[in-house]
């Protein structure tokens, strides 16, 4: 690889490499304030598949030590995308050390709050205005759930906007460091949001789960409880490793559920979440 | 034919809700089942006939009319997933 970048978010160590130096320099510059990986638990690769690709209408394709064969190609405009999904892939598809949960993480006074739901239910949302309201945020991607200890560690990556949330979270954080908006990516428009100080400053404290939320966007404000059984289902399929851990899976997340209350919200914009989340925390 | 359940060290079972998260060590899968599910299992410890079973299960849970056919769906089920075998 041309250029290579090292990094670590929380305990993983990524090492990217790029045929290009744009998305190099645009991550170096997002991530400048994350520390460098003493060693790379994955190697991320961001290359041309045919060699005049690099020039003529450069395409990047998303490598590494784990790949998905069916992987599209992304414009070079959108390198630091396709960073961003290459460096999620290899934990997806690699990581054992922990259960992977796809959620976001925020927390207080050591307990953490995990956000769990599909695509556009506003987990990422969610975790950034509760970062402009005094929680530390945690990651909006993957909650490393140790199956040895129950709790779970911050993976804060570069919090990925879509569409509407860009200006929910320009308006939370009016002196955030974003990266470029890209336009008309195969997830919509996307910008990413340097994480706040403090998530990046204390990355290496994890926390104890206190409360699981499945929250749901865009419809009008209600709130029921969620038995552990459909939690457990759902964190399952909300997990890309339940699988592969087998037995160390299964006690993990059964213990989760098992040990904290889980809620279902609907909420129909930030502000109506934000007072239906302070309002269970502080019954938590 | 005579119905078995898996071996004590085979099988993790833990308690959700109304609902029991199963882990079989073998296959490595999970299942999610209710009664009379664990039941059953429990009951399979030593291998029976699906009449013994039906007797075991009326005089362990005191049921009052014990249903063969639904008995029989139950166990077919029990062994297309793999947690109950057959001799």
């Amino acid at each position: 690889m041309r250029y290579v970048h090292r990094l670590r978010i929380g305990p993983v160590g990524f090492r990217i490499g790029s045929d290009w130096r744009a998305p190099i320099d645009q991550l170096a510059d997002l991530y400048r304030a994350y520390p460098t990986a003493d060693h790379a638990d994955y190697t991320v690769r961001l290359f041309a598949a045919r060699p005049w690709r690099r020039f003529v209408r450069p395409a990047v394709s998303i490598g590494g030590d784990y790949m998905l064969p069916e992987a599209a190609p992304l414009p070079l405009v959108h390198g630091l995308l396709a960073a961003e999904m290459a460096m999620n892939l290899q934990l997806a598809l690699g990581h054992r050390r922990h259960l992977l949960l796809h959620a976001s993480i925020a927390e207080r006074d050591g307990r953490a709050l995990l956000m769990t739901g599909e695509s556009g239910a506003g987990k990422s949302t969610l975790a950034t205005l509760l970062a402009a309201n005094g929680w530390r945020f945690m990651g909006d991607e993957f909650a490393l759930l140790d199956p040895a200890t129950g709790l779970v560690h911050a993976f804060p990556r570069l919090i990925s906007l879509k569409n509407q949330s860009v200006a929910a979270a320009a308006a939370a954080f009016p002196d955030g460091r974003f990266g470029p908006l890209l336009k008309a990516t195969p997830k919509g428009d996307i910008r990413h949001l340097v994480p706040p100080v403090d998530a990046i400053g204390r990355m290496d404290e994890p926390a104890a789960p206190a409360l699981l939320l499945f929250p749901r966007h865009g419809v009008a404000a209600e709130e029921r409880d969620v038995p552990a059984s459909e939690a457990f289902v759902r964190l399952t399929q909300a997990s890309t490793n339940y699988v592969a851990l087998g037995e160390v899976g299964f006690r993990a997340l059964t213990t989760l559920v098992r040990d904290i209350p889980a809620r279902a919200i609907d909420y129909p914009d930030g502000a109506t979440a934000l007072a239906q989340v302070e309002a269970l925390w502080a019954r938590t | 034919m005579r119905y078995r359940a898996p071996a004590t060290d085979a099988l993790i079972a833990t308690d959700l809700d109304t609902l029991t998260a199963l882990f079989h060590r073998p296959s490595g899968i999970t299942h999610l089942v209710a009664s009379p599910v664990p039941e059953i299992l429990a009951a399979l410890a030593e291998p029976m006939t699906r009449d013994q079973l039906l007797a075991a299960l009326a005089r362990d849970y005191d049921l009052t009319d014990p249903d063969p056919r639904a008995l029989a769906q139950r166990l077919d089920e029990l062994v297309a997933s793999g947690l109950v075998a057959t001799s």
